[in-house]
């Protein structure tokens, strides 16, 4: 019973924040006194949404990451679940190569990166200021490549062979026998794939210096650096930017929080 | 037939038995080339050359400077301090990391309760944009802020994120807060590899709860301990979002300053590439040596 108390009084340390994001952007005038834990109705106020849309544009920075995201997803899913059956299922030369990169990939931190890519992407291909430019560095999620490989390996063997005997290609045994099988899999990967890029805010803040093409967290990002010391109620406006930037996130992680619960992790990270 | 039947051994011995495999990869493999191997390389070339700016299509000379990329990061004093302030970053977050995650996937395993309100809660700040609980941070740490008002005469003078002494202390708190829950289902996963016969055989000799979990359930972490701390690690190296928000770009003093905000300033910025991709190659040669540290200190012999 002590411990239950314990965790749940860390629990709601953790959530404290995130209550206190969610009033301060509906306070009119910032409270920072314990009376602004608990505002009166008559206080409230979406004046923050109003302001921080004017600054921003809401619609097209959330169109941005939308679009960032779900061609983040798309890639990953197409070419990551053919990777990732072709590591677990298939023998071919270099196998085992790929699966040692899949692994070293990983753990490249990306910011070494940054510098030449930053380079090859917006001084070489001239792609600063574009989606495409955006999604590249992105594009194929490793840990989700790894995901798809593990659960591909634990499929029974014996399925693959009684398929192998009908006569069925290698293509047609991945449509219509395994991928079925692992579509709890392929939520959990399309959802940890979803947080990279919606959250993510270096690569897009490099690249981006027109406003209509900055996702949301730049924008916010940028709002706060910026913009928030002439606001009259900049905190306002920032936690109601901030709501709008984690809202998405959050309904998704409770929507779906079974398919992000420790075994699927675990599977991933025994290898 | 003949013919078909050698041209397929051909194939089978040149690229395994099943060669679509091959062809499967691919997509991701071209993609590892071009975004990971090929920029890899480039960032090593590059820390090397007296790299600059040009118009695209330009053809200009990148003579060789040796090491004097390296020389200069490490001879300007903003990037020295930048790797202390990590040094300092990780002494915080990967210590507080380990214990708390530990304790509370400890605890966790064992509530039976309200478990799924419990993983959400610990799990939330690590899904959501650093960008955005940064800005409740900010609310919170600024100098009239909540925490400053809770404390009242003890609130540090100058406040939180203007301190020099606190501001990369705070950022190391801020992102074990942040990062925990993934770390917490890092060891929740650890925890289902710890033998039950272990527990009773302690129960049985009369251990204590203390006792059983320092002497049982620690040492069968290991590999899981190892991963966090390595992890974190990682993490800590690439930090960049907290400084650049929280503290207005590393402030004050550069005291809360990360080497990759000072790639970043001195990189793209002030167009010195080369010297931003040897603070690059710095922070990995930094990443790997730890890591091998950990791993010295933290494997199963």
């Amino acid at each position: 019973m002590r411990r239950l108390i314990l965790l749940g009084m860390g629990a709601l340390a953790f959530l404290f924040p995130f209550y206190y994001m969610f009033i301060g952007s509906l306070q009119a005038e910032p409270d920072t006194s314990m009376a602004g834990l608990v505002p009166s109705p008559g206080k409230l106020t979406l004046e923050n949404y109003r302001e921080i849309n004017e600054e921003v544009n809401l619609a097209t920075s959330l169109l941005n990451s939308g679009i960032f995201t779900g061609a983040v997803v798309a890639c990953t899913v197409v070419f990551g679940v053919l990777a990732g059956y072709a590591l677990a299922r298939l023998r071919f030369r270099g196998r085992g190569t790929m699966f040692a990169i899949l692994l070293l990939v990983q753990v490249v931190p990306f910011q070494l990166l940054l510098i030449p890519l930053y380079v090859l992407i917006v001084r070489g291909y001239g792609l600063a200021d574009s989606h495409l430019g955006m999604v590249l560095p992105f594009a194929i999620n490793s840990t989700a490549v790894f995901v798809f490989r593990q659960f591909f390996l634990q499929l029974p063997k014996e399925l693959f062979d009684a398929a192998h005997i009908d006569g069925a290609g290698e293509l047609r045994l991945l449509w219509s026998v395994a991928l079925p099988l692992v579509r709890p899999a392929l939520l959990t990967a399309v959802l940890l794939t979803f947080i990279g890029p919606w959250n993510e805010f270096l690569w897009p803040f490099l690249i981006t210096k027109q406003a209509d093409m900055q996702p949301l967290a730049v924008s916010l990002a940028n709002y706060i650096s910026n913009v928030a010391a002439r606001a009259a109620n900049p905190y306002g406006a920032v936690l109601a930017g901030a709501c709008v930037l984690a809202a998405p996130v959050i309904g998704l992680f409770i929507a779906f929080q079974r398919h992000f619960v420790s075994t699927n992790i675990g599977t991933g990270v025994k290898g | 037939m003949m013919a078909v039947a050698s041209a397929r051994r051909r194939l089978a011995s040149l690229a395994g038995p099943q060669p679509v495999g091959l062809a499967l990869i691919a997509p991701y493999a071209v993609y590892v080339a071009a975004v990971f191997a090929y920029p890899f390389g480039f960032a090593v070339w590059m820390s090397f050359h007296d790299y600059f700016f040009a118009a695209p299509g330009a053809r200009v000379d990148r003579p060789f400077v040796g090491v004097g990329n390296y020389v200069a990061a490490l001879t300007d004093p903003a990037v020295r301090r930048a790797f202390l302030n990590v040094g300092v970053f990780l002494l915080i977050n990967v210590p507080l990391t380990v214990v708390l995650a530990m304790g509370l996937a400890v605890a966790l395993n064992r509530a039976i309760h309200a478990r799924t309100f419990l993983r959400v809660a610990f799990y939330v700040p690590y899904v959501t944009a650093s960008v955005a609980v940064v800005g409740v941070w900010l609310f919170l740490f600024s100098e009239g802020g909540l925490v400053n008002r809770l404390l009242g005469p003890l609130a540090p003078e100058p406040s939180w994120l203007v301190n020099e002494a606190l501001a990369m202390p705070l950022i190391a708190v801020f992102v074990a807060w942040k990062q925990l829950g993934f770390f917490i289902l890092l060891y929740l996963a650890g925890l289902q590899n710890v033998p039950r016969e272990l527990y009773e055989a302690a129960a049985v000799d009369g251990a204590t709860r203390w006792r059983r979990f320092r002497s049982v359930t620690v040492p069968a972490l290991r590999p899981a301990t190892l991963l966090v701390v390595v992890l974190a690690t990682i993490t800590g190296a690439n930090l960049f979002t907290e400084p650049y928000l929280l503290t207005g770009g590393g402030g004050p003093n550069g005291a809360s300053a990360s080497p990759v905000l000072l790639m970043y300033q001195r990189g793209i910025e002030q167009g010195l590439p080369g010297m931003a991709a040897a603070i690059g190659v710095l922070l990995v040669i930094m990443v790997i040596a730890l890591s091998w540290l950990s791993r010295r200190l933290l494997e199963v012999r």
